[in-house]
């Protein structure tokens, strides 16, 4: 079978990545780092680091599979559409404030998210229905400028209808709990629910395109959109379908986020720039490329943060590491990207053709 | 020279009778607030035309060099912490803080121009984006020099008595002065044979290479020098606020860079000017209007995008070509009345 532009789910897994602690980690994010394995919270005996090293992995994995989530959105419509979609972080906060409401309205948790899943894919669907359909074809400039325009509208939106504070999502009792996922080893029961969902994600995600009527028509869609169309497939639903697919992932990983932060304007823009870094890293339009930089992303960027100061110490000045730890560890996935461009500069799982 | 001449000519067109009419209110627009005393008509336009000077050096490898660079606030930012940080330490000679500034920018610029332009399209977007996130996560965690909150700057560079950065209409002068270079310089630059090669390069890079030019040194030049001259955008604006933050660098603020070279015509030597004018003043009357005034302006970026692509520019270019043969005729007339 001839490789597709798209083929996404080279590998079973996508996962479902969200971004975790990343983004907002300057503001809010001592609060979210409280919830488990907070690098402050030292433990200075070999085991407690040992343990602190587990958990630091567990947070990264699940980092990882949240960025994910949206990274597949994003290289799916890529390699499908051609589009640099800039504004697929807006529909990540927007299943966050869905959620949100939702969550609040119907007093259930999974209904809430049940509920904000089908809203987040149905804003994307109106969004790609509007805006993005007469965007296809054109130069990456004007995607990228059309796109920029509507993440001003949707901040804006947000702020006037949800207003500047932002938004909790609180969690039912069952999930703000800890496990034990090793003997000895706690661990909050959201992330791990965090990390089984956005596998079970990939999954369905491969599935979905490698294994259904649906999946043959992206990928056929993909390689030439006209011979699809003029084979009799309604490519416009089509591509609205996978518009609102990857929109829902967004929102899915949004959702997930706000639970652990909270839901903010503006939460999706920094996530969505790691998002790029990771799908950079995999090769854009690989959505197996997608899944293993994510997770690469997500382990070494929160186990940096988590150690590279204390590495520092051990070979410079208290205020040198102090300044140049937190500096250095923010610096880390770019130097991964930047040896994996020296290296492969298509990315480490390049598609082929086009 | 009579005007039914310059009408012939073609000199006077739409869009050249709007930059001289902006050219016009910049020079003389410090002779309007001192007389009325409204400084924050000038501190607005310090900004636009420093803003103007950015967009102009992002003009030169984004319209004439067709490399879409999405991480140009990267070096405005650079710069003024280059500023900010040697007079927080003390070191306030601007003969030393702003060619550090420009230096420490082209370093960035090297760098990120080695790797990123190995690369085409919609990476290369990424890839510059992404570097310029880097950078600002980098200043982020720079505590020392107020992190997350910034950093006021007390001392402005001082030029050993030559020229007082702290008296407004001079500040405002010397910005006027060096965005009319950088745009002398951005054309004279795309015009020479150097700039011939880059144009060259954004239409058919290997074409270019076919026939002998290693257009990956001279685009990587091209942006080095765009970003140094940029870094010195930089230093002017973390003078004019007396304040580095990252927000500087946010990569929001490189999409309004981006904005305000498509809005006012790519590749055209003035359009960065115009296009910061457009920009900058719709933000003034909408943030008047609505205090939601970016629910307005991002609709109007995608409706711009998709139905007014060329900008500002392009309705003026439009505008022209519809009435081109009136103002010949125009010309005509009035020669023939001279003569007769």
């Amino acid at each position: 079978m001839p490789r597709t532009r798209v083929r996404p789910l080279a590998g079973p897994s996508t996962g479902s990545g969200g971004a975790s602690s990343n983004p907002q980690r300057y503001g809010s994010t001592k609060r979210c780092l409280g919830l488990l394995g907070h690098p402050d919270a030292r433990v200075t005996t070999v085991g407690g680091t040992m343990l602190l090293f587990v958990e630091q992995c567990l947070n990264g994995l699940q980092f990882g599979l949240l960025l994910f989530l949206l990274a597949a959105g994003l290289t799916l419509v890529f390699g499908i559409m051609d589009l640099v979609n800039l504004a697929h972080g807006s529909l990540y906060m927007v299943g966050a404030y869905f959620a949100a409401t939702f969550t609040a309205l119907t007093g259930s948790f999974i209904g809430g998210v049940l509920l904000a899943l089908v809203a987040t894919c149905l804003v994307g669907m109106a969004v790609e229905v509007i805006a993005m359909r007469r965007l296809y074809g054109r130069d990456h400039l004007d995607h990228v400028l059309g796109t920029f325009g509507l993440i001003l509208f949707f901040n804006e939106a947000v702020r006037l209808i949800w207003g500047p504070a932002g938004m909790n999502l609180t969690l039912p009792s069952w999930l703000n709990t800890s496990i034990e996922i090793l003997p000895g080893v706690p661990y909050s029961s959201y992330r791990f629910s965090i990390i089984v969902v956005a596998l079970a994600v990939a999954l369905f995600l491969y599935m979905l395109v490698m294994r259904t009527r649906i999946g043959m028509l992206i990928r056929a869609g993909a390689s030439n959109r006209e011979m699809v169309s003029a084979l009799g497939v309604n490519i416009k639903l089509l591509y609205t379908l996978v518009f609102g697919l990857g929109a829902a992932l967004a929102g899915l990983a949004g959702l997930m986020q706000a639970a652990i932060l909270t839901a903010q304007i503006g939460m999706g823009e920094n996530i969505l720039i790691l998002a790029f870094v990771v799908i950079i890293i995999g090769g854009i339009g690989s959505i197996r490329g997608a899944f293993v930089a994510s997770i690469l992303v997500g382990l070494i960027d929160t186990v940096g943060r988590a150690f590279l100061p204390d590495i520092f110490k051990l070979v410079l000045s208290q205020a040198a590491a102090s300044t140049a730890g937190p500096a250095v560890s923010s610096m880390l996935i770019y130097l991964l990207m930047t040896i994996v461009l020296v290296v492969r500069p298509e990315g480490l799982f390049p598609v082929s053709n086009k | 020279m009579t005007s039914g001449a310059w009408f012939r000519r073609g000199w006077i067109t739409p869009r050249n009778v709007v930059v001289a009419a902006i050219l016009t209110f910049v020079v003389l627009l410090p002779v309007y607030t001192s007389g009325t005393g409204n400084y924050f008509l000038l501190s607005l336009f310090t900004r636009i035309v420093i803003l103007a000077m950015a967009a102009s050096t992002l003009n030169l490898i984004l319209g004439y060099g067709g490399m879409v660079s999405f991480g140009h606030a990267a070096y405005v930012g650079i710069g003024g912490y280059v500023v900010g940080i040697l007079a927080h330490e003390g070191i306030t000679t601007g003969f030393l803080q702003w060619p550090l500034a420009l230096i420490a920018s082209g370093v960035f610029g090297l760098v990120v121009g080695a790797l990123s332009l190995r690369t085409r399209g919609v990476y290369f977007i990424m890839i510059t984006l992404a570097f310029a996130q880097m950078i600002y996560y980098v200043a982020l965690a720079l505590d020392r020099y107020g992190g997350d909150d910034g950093m006021t700057i007390y001392t402005r560079s001082q030029f050993a008595g030559l020229i007082d950065l702290s008296q407004k209409t001079v500040f405002y002068y010397l910005c006027v002065v060096l965005l009319l270079g950088t745009i002398y310089l951005v054309h004279r630059l795309a015009n020479s044979r150097f700039g011939l090669v880059i144009q060259g390069s954004r239409s058919n890079d290997r074409r270019m290479r076919a026939i002998g030019f290693p257009t990956f040194r001279y685009r990587l030049t091209c942006f080095v020098i765009a970003g140094m001259l940029c870094g010195l955008s930089g230093a002017l604006l973390a003078t004019h606020t007396d304040f580095i933050s990252p927000a500087m660098m946010h990569w929001t603020r490189s999409g309004d860079l981006i904005v305000m070279v498509v809005l006012g015509g790519m590749a055209s030597v003035f359009g960065p000017l115009i296009g910061a004018v457009a920009l900058l003043v719709l933000e003034e009357v909408l943030s008047g209007i609505t205090e939601y005034w970016q629910i307005i302006l991002g609709p109007l970026l995608l409706l711009v995008v998709l139905f007014a692509r060329g900008g500002v520019d392009g309705i003026l270019l439009h505008w022209h070509d519809h009435y081109r043969s009136a103002s010949h005729g125009i010309g005509n007339l009035l020669a023939r009345m001279r003569r007769g």
